[in-house]
């Protein structure tokens, strides 16, 4: 019986293994986040506060849920996180005035919950995408998302980059320029590890925001899970007992 | 004088409640003295743990629906709300997300079961009906859940449905805007779908899940041997090869439940969008009539279907046929135990053919369950049209086959016991 459940939990897990790869394009690049390092969310939410929350909105996540989960004194909350509003229980709202469409585009996205919809490694990857492109708006263009309306805000952190291009023959055989990453033109204000650690922690943060539960949850599911092995051994003998007289 | 004297109905509370209304007599009935054959084995914990299963979706559905708004301005931030603000929010929205999922495949189990061992067969046709309308019944509901969190794919997933019946000739056009209340997957549409969710699915659900189980306990269950108990009685009446379900099933059930529930926590606390299978990536991003998901696929438990729907080619001039064959995939489940000819009822005591027919039949849902997931292209076409022919042989010729297949000798008794 127990081979059995084993067999199907294997057969279920694989399914989920094989279809977790897809999508084409440039390979993503891998994040390396940890939703446990406490230090990093710290410095992810004082990153994104700082560079992103202009424009970018929390709106499913509360400051005081923020200090709670992150271990951010009040003080420190109000003083150095909170620009936007000047109530905890508020939800995180962006600078950017409701007309502000106009703008880049197309309204800058809520953030809440892009790290489960896109998922970190696609954000680590994206604040490392950027690339000069004279054709675009912003002067910039991004490896990860063609065409991204988003003006390169980190530029001063991490340099100018330009892109790299390699030459592949296309189905029909005729060669063409393939888009296949980038590289540093001018320094930034960073080292390419720091920037790297810099950006690692807001994607960090981000996969946070997407779901504030998701430390607790999983350690739970370590009690859970145990206390399960063992109601399961319980049940298992008690059977084992009932059914002594079935012949 | 007076009632509750009848020794019969016992003393105290339990004599003056069985004296108004049959509750002893129906925990005999169903419990204490229905006797189930000793030899069930693995693949009969598939029905306990869907009536589990219904149990849990029933009462997380009840704790969200205290805090979810069905409107289409709203509905997106509440679940959010659940998942963020409402205290343990998160549990009852995982364990009501997973449970969708958990519930299709304990389903799909329990019905190979039957496939299994014949369980659909004479005097258990009826048994089978309900369980097949109990699966369609499900299949509406599970469809309409999903389209509750007005994400992305929720929305999208819903319009791609929804306007499969638009391809019907005649009454397709006024059927679609019936459904959606609208011209366009709207607020309309979630209301309905959330009435219907909440409401009348789950409790046409609740009536047939009862009559599943009354029809079951009239004729008693088959068995892997696919042989009657009731044909061999001791002095008292009962049958020599069956134990009373209470104590040895609950207790043996309680094993499953643990079993099952490992599993299905491992996922709510470790994997709760199981890799985008369970919860889809596309639908943490709220729904958006301009914007299209890069590919729409249904949630995994449909796909085969999906597959299907895609693998048949438009043909003069109308996509209806697909749509058909879909819902012919569907219909022929009802006619199995019709189709099924074999003179032995278990795979035990079959020929050859069977086995391999049902091997090429589970391999072929499956493959269509890959292909209904996968973009249309490469292999996935081609292949969807194979599974697709493979699926309907296994039942379209499953009178002939069932019928010339050798049978082993069937035992007097049943063989072995769990």
């Amino acid at each position: 019986m127990l081979k059995s459940w084993v067999l199907i939990s294997i057969t279920l897990l694989s399914a989920g293994v094989a279809m977790a790869d897809e999508e084409g394009g440039v390979p993503l690049l891998p994040a390396g986040t940890d939703i446990k390092n406490i230090e990093s969310l710290q410095r992810g939410a004082r990153n994104f506060m700082n560079y992103c929350s202009g424009c970018h909105s929390l709106k499913y996540l509360r400051y005081n849920r923020l200090a709670v989960d992150l271990g951010i004194p009040a003080p420190e909350l109000a003083g150095s996180l909170m620009f936007t509003s000047d109530k905890a229980f508020d939800t995180i709202n962006s600078a950017m005035p409701k007309d502000s469409e106009g703008w880049f585009g197309k309204q800058p996205p809520d953030l809440s919950l892009i790290a489960r919809a896109r998922g970190v490694d696609y954000l680590y990857s994206y604040m490392k995408g950027f690339y000069v492109d004279k054709t675009r708006p912003w002067g910039v263009n991004n490896l990860y998302l063609p065409s991204a309306a988003m003006p390169d805000v980190l530029a001063q952190l991490h340099g100018l980059q330009k892109p790299v291009f390699k030459n592949e023959p296309d189905d029909r055989g005729s060669a063409r320029m393939v888009l296949v990453g980038v590289d540093a033109m001018t320094p930034g204000a960073l080292k390419p590890e720091e920037y790297d650690q810099f950006v690692r922690d807001i994607a960090n943060f981000l996969d946070y925001t997407g779901e504030p539960v998701k430390e607790k949850r999983q350690s739970m599911g370590v009690f859970v899970t145990l206390f399960l092995l063992v109601f399961f051994v319980f049940a298992y003998q008690l059977k084992k007992e009932y059914w002594k007289d079935v012949h | 004088m007076g009632t509750g004297s009848d020794e019969s109905q016992g003393r105290g509370l339990m004599g003056w409640i069985n004296a108004r209304f049959p509750l002893g007599k129906m925990v005999r009935e169903h419990m204490t003295e229905y006797y189930a054959p000793k030899n069930i084995n693995f693949w009969y914990y598939f029905g306990s743990l869907a009536l589990l299963i219904l149990v849990n979706q029933l009462v997380t559905g009840i704790f969200l629906t205290m805090n979810y708004k069905p409107s289409s301005a709203e509905a997106f931030s509440s679940v959010e709300y659940i998942m963020r603000d409402v205290d343990w929010g998160w549990l009852i929205r995982y364990l009501h997300s997973t449970g969708a999922s958990a519930f299709f495949i304990v389903i799909y189990l329990h019905m190979f079961r039957a496939l299994l061992y014949g369980s659909h067969r004479k005097p258990r046709e009826l048994i089978w009906i309900f369980g097949c309308l109990i699966f369609l019944v499900l299949m509406a509901e599970g469809f309409m859940g999903y389209v509750l969190p007005w994400g992305n794919m929720s929305y999208w997933g819903a319009q791609v449905i929804v306007s499969l019946f638009g391809s019907l000739p005649y009454i397709g056009g006024a059927l679609v805007e019936w459904i959606r209340g609208d011209y366009y997957i709207a607020d309309a549409t979630l209301n309905r779908f959330f009435a219907l969710h909440v409401a009348a699915l789950p409790l046409a659900l609740i009536f047939l899940v009862i009559a599943h189980l009354m029809a079951l306990h009239e004729v008693g269950s088959n068995n892997p041997d696919g042989i009657e108990i009731h044909d061999h009685k001791d002095a008292k009446g009962h049958p020599l090869d069956g134990i009373p379900f209470h104590p040895y099933y609950t207790v043996k059930d309680l094993v499953g439940v643990a079993g099952f529930l490992l599993l299905f926590c491992a996922v709510i606390f470790f994997a709760p969008t199981f890799g985008g299978l369970f919860l889809e990536s596309p639908n943490f991003e709220p729904a958006n009539a301009l914007q299209t998901p890069p590919h729409i696929a249904p949630v995994w438990y449909f796909t085969p279907f999906y597959a299907m729907l895609r693998a048949v080619p438009s043909f003069a001039g109308t996509q209806v046929w697909g749509v058909l064959v879909m819902g012919a995939s569907i219909v022929v489940l009802f006619f199995v135990p019709w189709l099924d000819r074999s003179p032995v009822r278990s795979i035990r005591y079959r020929g050859p053919i069977y086995k391999v027919m049902l091997a090429i039949f589970v391999l072929s849902f499956i493959s269509l369950a890959i292909c209904g997931l996968k973009p249309p292209a490469g292999i996935y076409p081609t292949l969807a049209k194979i599974c697709t022919i493979l699926y309907f042989a296994f039942f379209l010729l499953m009178p002939w086959y069932t019928k010339f297949d050798s049978v082993k000798p069937v035992p007097e008794r049943v063989t072995g016991h769990a």
